[in-house]
C-alpha cells in the first residue's frame, strides 16, 4: 500500500481556491521520515487502535494509578473472600465466575480473590518486564550489530557467529536452568524485585540477536553509502560517521523491531511465570494465574479466560501497532 | 557433499560442548558469584535436611570443592569415555556417552532420557505436519488472492493465533472442548507401538493446539515470501515465455519461498525436539521438557544438564537435516 504524497491536506476542502493554496503552501514543504509515517500510520485504523490501547495500558500501569483503580473498583489483590466460593468445591457462587459491580472480573476459585486487581497488578508485572527487557535487547544488540556491521573482519565474523549459537540454544530451556538457580537475595534486591531483575535481564539477553541480526545488515548496507563515503572523504572520524550518519538511519528498524520485540518478550515472561519459575505467588502475575488454573480449568473456566484474555488483548495490541509501524515505515514491506 | 557433512558435524560438537559449558556455568558460577558455599551447594543438591554423610557424598562425587573448570574436563570425559562411580558400597559403571545419574533418585540420566523422548517426539512430529501444511497453504492462497475477503479473514486469524500463548489456548480447549463438551477423549500419551489408535485420538488436541501457533506464524511468514516472490524479474520471464499460471506459481515462485521457511522449520522442529516445555506442561504430558521442569525444581544438575545436550544435540541434527535438504528445494545452493 503505497501512498501518494499529498498534495493537500486531508482537511481541506476541495474548493478550487483551497486547492491552489493548499499546492502552494506543500510544494516548497519537504518532509521528514518522521513526518511521511505518521501521514501514514495516521490512516491505518487497526494500528492506531493498537497504539491506543498500549496507552492506555501503559497509563494503568503507572505508579499510584493502578493502586487507585483498584481503590475505586476492586478489593487488594491479595485479600480473601472466601464467603463468595463454595466451600466444597471451592468454585465462585456467581454466575460468570462471580462477576458483579464490586468484583468485576469474578473472584478466584478457593481463596476468592479479586481478579480485577489481581489482573490489573499483573498487567504492570507484564509490562514492566516486557519494557525493559527489550530495553536491554536493543541496546545490547545495537551496539553489536553496529559494530560487526561497521567494522567487518573477524569482529563481524565473531559476532555473527555468537548471534548463531544464541539462535540455536534451547532458550527456553536455559531461561529455566538461570532463574531456578538465583539466590533469594543479591546485594539491594530481593523476593520478587530480585526475580524481575533476573527476568528482565535473561529475556533481554537471549533475545538480542533477533535485533542484532537486523541491524548488522542495516549497518553492512550504510556502511557503503555514498554520504557515508562523503563524510569520510571530508575527514570524520568512525566515532562521527556512526553516531552521526549511520546510528540516525537506524532509528526507523530500531523503532519497528523493538515494537515487535515487546509483545513476544510480554509471552516470554508470562511463559516463565506460567512455568512457576517466573513472579513468585502471591505477587500476582498473567503467567502465574494461568498456572493455578491448571488445576481448576474444568470447574472454574473463567480463571483461564480472563488472565488468558489480557495477555491475548496486549500482545496483539502491540503487534498490530508494530505492524502498522512497520509498514508506515518501511512501504516495500506490504 | 561429504566435505560439507563433516565440517557441519564438527561444529555440531562445538556448539554441543559450548551448550554444556553454558549449563555447567550456569548451576555452578552463578550461586558462586551469589556468594553459595560448595558446602551449601551440595546441601542444596541433596534434597531436604541431609546427613553429613550424604553432603560429603555429594561433594566427593561432584568434585565441588575442584575448580569448575576441572569438574567440566570429568563430565565431558565420562560422557566421551563412560565413567566408573565408587558409591562406597558398590561400583557402578556408566558407559558412554554417560550422563550420570541423577541427584534425586539415582537413576541413570540417559534412561530417563531416552524413556521421555518418544513422548516429545509425537508432540513435535504430529504437530510439525500439521502446521506445515496448513501455514503454508494458507499463506499461499493468500498471497495468490491478496486483498479478498479469504486474505484478511486470513491474516486476521494469524495476527491473532500469533498472539495467543499456548497455555492459554491449551487450557482453553481443555475446559471446553474435553471437559464440558465432550468433543474429544482426554489428552494422554500412550506409546504408538501400543495402540495407534490411543495414541493418536490422545495426542489429537497438543496437536491442533501447538500447530494452530505456529501455523499462523508460517502463513504470515509464507504469504510475505511469496508476495516478494511473485514480485521478482525471473517470475515475470517465466509468464512471458508462455509457462501456465500453475507451473509458475508451484516450480518458481513456491520453491523460492520455501527455502527461508525452511531454514526456519528446522530451527522450531529442533527446538519443540528438545523440550515442547509449554504443550507439555500444559497438558502434562511427561515428555523432555517436563523433566528438564522437574530437574530445574529439584536441583538436580544431571538431568538438566542431560535433557538440554539432548535438546542441543535435536537443534543441531534438524538443522543438518535442513542444510542437506535446501539442494533438493533451491538448486542455486547444490554442495559440491
Amino acid at each position: 500500500m503505497t501512498a501518494p504524497i499529498e498534495v493537500s491536506g486531508p482537511d481541506v476542502k476541495a474548493e478550487p481556491d483551497a486547492v491552489l493554496t493548499g499546492v502552494e503552501r506543500k510544494a516548497i514543504q519537504g518532509r521528514s521520515l518522521g513526518q511521511i509515517a505518521w501521514l501514514r500510520l495516521r490512516r491505518d485504523k487497526v494500528a492506531l487502535a493498537g497504539g491506543a490501547i498500549v496507552l492506555l495500558l501503559i497509563f494503568i500501569t503507572l505508579p499510584g494509578v493502578t493502586e487507585t483503580l483498584v481503590r475505586w473498583f476492586g478489593h487488594p489483590p491479595n485479600e480473601y473472600h472466601q464467603n463468595l466460593v463454595d466451600p466444597t468445591i471451592g468454585t465462585p457462587t456467581g454466575k460468570f465466575g462471580g462477576v458483579s459491580t464490586d468484583f468485576l472480573f469474578g473472584v478466584e476459585p478457593i481463596n476468592g480473590r479479586d481478579l480485577f486487581s489481581r489482573v490489573l497488578h499483573g498487567a504492570r508485572v507484564s509490562m514492566l518486564v516486557g519494557l525493559l527487557a527489550t530495553l536491554v535487547s536493543v541496546v545490547i544488540g545495537t551496539v553489536l550489530g553496529v559494530i560487526a556491521g561497521f567494522f567487518g573482519g573477524w569482529v563481524d565474523t565473531l559476532i555473527a557467529r555468537t548471534m548463531d549459537v544464541f539462535l540455536a540454544f534451547p532458550l527456553l530451556l536455559f531461561s529455566i536452568a538461570l532463574v531456578g538457580v538465583i539466590p533469594n537475595e543479591w546485594g539491594p534486591l530481593d523476593g520478587n524485585n530480585l526475580r524481575m531483575a533476573v527476568l528482565v535481564f535473561i529475556i533481554g539477553f537471549f533475545n538480542w540477536p533477533y535485533i542484532g541480526r537486523i541491524i548488522r545488515g542495516q549497518t553492512l548496507s550504510l556502511r557503503e553509502r555514498e554520504f557515508v563515503d562523503a563524510a569520510r572523504s571530508l575527514g570524520a572520524r568512525n566515532s562521527y560517521i556512526i553516531f552521526r550518519e549511520i546510528l540516525p538511519n537506524l532509528v526507523a528498524p530500531i523503532l519497528v523491531y523493538a515494537t515487535l520485540l515487546i509483545p513476544t518478550n510480554i509471552l516470554f515472561e508470562a511463559a516463565l511465570s506460567f512455568l512457576g519459575v517466573g513472579i513468585n505467588p502471591p505477587k500476582p502475575s498473567w503467567g502465574g494465574m494461568l498456572t493455578s488454573a491448571t488445576s481448576l480449568y474444568s470447574v472454574a473456566p473463567h480463571f483461564v479466560i480472563v488472565p488468558g484474555l489480557a495477555i491475548f488483548v496486549t500482545v496483539l495490541a502491540f503487534n498490530l501497532f508494530g505492524d502498522g509501524l512497520r509498514d508506515a515505515l518501511d512501504p516495500r514491506a506490504r | 557433499m561429504i566435505a560439507f557433512i563433516v565440517r557441519r558435524l564438527l561444529g555440531a560438537v562445538g556448539l554441543l560442548l559450548v551448550v554444556s559449558a553454558v549449563t555447567f556455568a550456569i548451576f555452578f558460577l552463578v550461586p558462586k558469584a551469589a556468594g553459595v558455599s560448595s558446602d551449601d551447594l551440595a546441601a542444596r543438591f541433596a534434597g531436604k535436611s541431609p546427613t553429613p554423610a550424604a553432603l560429603a557424598e555429594i561433594k566427593e562425587r561432584f568434585g565441588l570443592d575442584d575448580p569448575v573448570p576441572v569438574q567440566y574436563g570429568r563430565f565431558v570425559k565420562a560422557l566421551v569415555a563412560g565413567d566408573t562411580y565408587d558409591t562406597g558400597t558398590q561400583e557402578i559403571d556408566c558407559p558412554a556417552p554417560c550422563l550420570g545419574y541423577s541427584f534425586r533418585t539415582s537413576q541413570s540420566v540417559l534412561d530417563q532420557v531416552v524413556d521421555r523422548v518418544p513422548v516429545t517426539l509425537s508432540i513435535a512430529l504430529g504437530a510439525a505436519v500439521l502446521w506445515l501444511l496448513a501455514g503454508v497453504s494458507i499463506g499461499v492462497l493468500s498471497a495468490l488472492r491478496r486483498g479478498t475477503i479469504f486474505d484478511r479473514a486470513a491474516m486476521g486469524i494469524a495476527l491473532a493465533g500469533v498472539s495467543l500463548p499456548i497455555f492459554f489456548t491449551g487450557l482453553l480447549s481443555l475446559a471446553f472442548i474435553v471437559y464440558k463438551w465432550e468433543l474429544l477423549p482426554a489428552v494422554n500419551y500412550v506409546p504408538l507401538t501400543e495402540n495407534p489408535a490411543k495414541w493418536f485420538s490422545g495426542l489429537i488436541l497438543p496437536w491442533v493446539t501447538l500447530a494452530f501457533l505456529y501455523a499462523a506464524l508460517y502463513a504470515r511468514l509464507t504469504r510475505a515470501g511469496m508476495l516478494e516472490t511473485l514480485n521478482e524479474d525471473y517470475i515475470r520471464t517465466a509468464r512471458a515465455k508462455g509457462l501456465s499460471e500453475r507451473t509458475v506459481i508451484t516450480k518458481h515462485a513456491l520453491r523460492a519461498t520455501l527455502t527461508p521457511i525452511l531454514t526456519i522449520f528446522g530451527l522450531d522442529l529442533g527446538l519443540l525436539l528438545g523440550g515442547a516445555i509449554l504443550t507439555e506442561r500444559t497438558f502434562s504430558l511427561k515428555g523432555l521438557g517436563q523433566l528438564a521442569l522437574d530437574g530445574v525444581n529439584q536441583s538436580d544438575l544431571p538431568v538438566v544438564i542431560g535433557v538440554t545436550l539432548t535438546a542441543a544435540l535435536f537443534i543441531v541434527v534438524a538443522n543438518l537435516l535442513v542444510d542437506i535438504l535446501y539442494g533438493v528445494v533451491d538448486p542455486r545452493v547444490r554442495h559440491s
